[in-house]
């Protein structure tokens, strides 16, 4: 795996919003593999996450990025739209993600607007959005959050079966996940 | 009330260009919806209200003006960032005031704020049918690929920036429809009337249809209906059209008490 070139790379990163909140630390992610991003509360995960996608600042150290990569982000707490008749097929085919051979679960939301789902289950169909989307990186961010075991199966089986190029980075503070669902788990320190 | 009145050869151009923007406004309103900036229309309807004004003591053309202060408007929301209905508010009540005072300077720019508040439809000329015409194709040119846009960023919020990929293509050029359809809205069915067909079909047509595509067709669908009905009404009864058709699509609104959306579950 590592004599791939990473997808991501941290440098003795520090990042924050208007001052660093975590760092220095340095980790890489290399195609196909999945990482997990452990810590207490406030230590810094989602951060990670916003730096990468841009919206923290880089206060120190380097982040390298593949020329090509191409991420999808699942936001921890992803906003459902208050009335929208956008339907769950819809909203999976804008991110270009897979439609078809669906499990059951997700089958049946499809046809139903986002407004009509439960908050679990538009968080399933967000995440499922995320990871079967064609992107070489995808951000998970607290996946589990309002799941029931059903859909965290779901989520995991998917995970496995990922192509063999597409990395996942997956900040949770649900042990047992991580450990079920990841290559590999760097712990932040407060 | 006859529809053979709408077939009068004095009411076809005017009764052509509304229902041509009929269908155009409740799209853009749909997708200022999406973006839940429904407000944002008659904010920069009343900029753009401002602008023709000013321009009417500068003895400038009317739409020149009215398109710079649309465009005023529109700078003012990408100056403050993401913008929220709160900042909406803020455009249409400096653009009302400035309407008002400005109003008061000559009795040319007080006819000019007549015009553009109530609407002018019966003396529109073919410009205003042209400029119609191509709002509704650029319109159907740009559709699939900003709808697919705009919902993504809706969304999947950061998506465009954690790829690194331009938002403002997008931005840009529904912001130019905005404008556009601003503009073209008030110089033929006034401010109140631009803002209601931007913002009336979109809202029972969100509530009622299943699926995007269905969305903005009801919503065409009720626009339309709605400004041949305004039209018919204020021809009969001889009342200002911007008013008839705002009445007209009142009328929708309880269509959000239906206790059901049409389109299959299944997709």
């Amino acid at each position: 795996m590592s004599a791939a070139a990473p997808l991501l790379e941290l440098v003795e990163v520090r990042a924050g919003y208007s001052q660093p909140v975590v760092g220095p630390l340095s980790w890489a992610i290399y195609p196909g593999e999945v990482l997990g991003l452990q810590g207490v509360n406030g230590v810094g995960k989602t951060t990670l996450i916003k730096l990468i996608t841009g919206a923290a600042r880089l206060f120190g150290g380097e982040l390298r990025r593949a020329a090509d990569l191409a991420i999808t982000h699942h936001w921890q707490r992803p906003e459902r739209p208050p009335e929208l008749p956008v339907t769950g097929l819809e909203m999976l085919r804008v991110t270009g993600a897979r439609a078809t051979a669906l499990p059951a679960r997700l089958q049946a939301l499809c046809g139903r607007c986002l407004d009509e789902m439960s908050g679990g289950e538009f968080q399933l169909l967000h995440a499922w959005g995320c990871l079967t989307a064609p992107a070489s990186l995808v951000l998970l961010d607290e996946p589990t959050n309002n799941l029931d075991e059903e859909a965290i199966e779901l989520l995991l089986a998917e995970i496995a079966q990922r192509p063999p190029d597409r990395a996942v980075l997956l900040v949770s503070h649900e042990a047992e996940f991580l450990q079920r669902a990841c290559d590999r788990i760097v712990s932040l320190c407060p | 009330m006859s529809l053979s009145l709408a077939w009068d050869p004095l009411f076809r151009l005017p009764l052509a260009t509304a229902l041509v923007l009929a269908a155009a406004l409740p799209l853009i309103g749909a997708g200022l919806r999406l973006r839940e900036q429904w407000l944002s229309s008659l904010g920069v309807a009343q900029m753009a209200a401002a602008g023709g004004v000013a321009g009417a003591l500068l003895h400038a053309p009317l739409m020149l003006s009215a398109l710079l202060g649309a465009a005023l408007g529109g700078a003012a929301r990408a100056f403050v960032g993401r913008s929220r209905n709160e900042h909406y508010a803020v455009l249409l009540l400096a653009g009302w005031s400035a309407v008002i005072l400005l109003a008061l300077q000559d009795h040319h720019a007080g006819n000019t704020a007549m015009q553009l508040l109530n609407g002018q439809v019966y003396f529109i000329a073919l410009p205003h049918l042209v400029g119609a015409i191509v709002l509704v194709a650029a319109l159907l040119a740009s559709g699939r690929w900003l709808a697919r846009r705009l919902l993504l960023a809706r969304l999947y919020p950061d998506h465009f920036q954690a790829n690194r990929q331009p938002a403002w293509p997008h931005e840009l050029c529904f912001e130019a429809l905005v404008i556009a359809g601003v503009v073209l809205g008030i110089s033929t069915m006034g401010v109140m009337a631009t803002f209601a067909m931007m913002f009336l079909p979109p809202w029972v047509a969100f509530r009622l249809a299943r699926g995007w595509p269905r969305a903005l067709l009801l919503s065409v669908l009720i626009g339309m209906l709605a400004c041949l009905a305004g039209f018919l009404l204020a021809l009969s009864f001889d009342l200002p059209f911007g008013a008839a058709l705002v009445a007209v699509l009142l009328l929708s609104v309880p269509l959000r008490l239906v206790p059901f959306r049409f389109g299959r579950p299944g997709g």
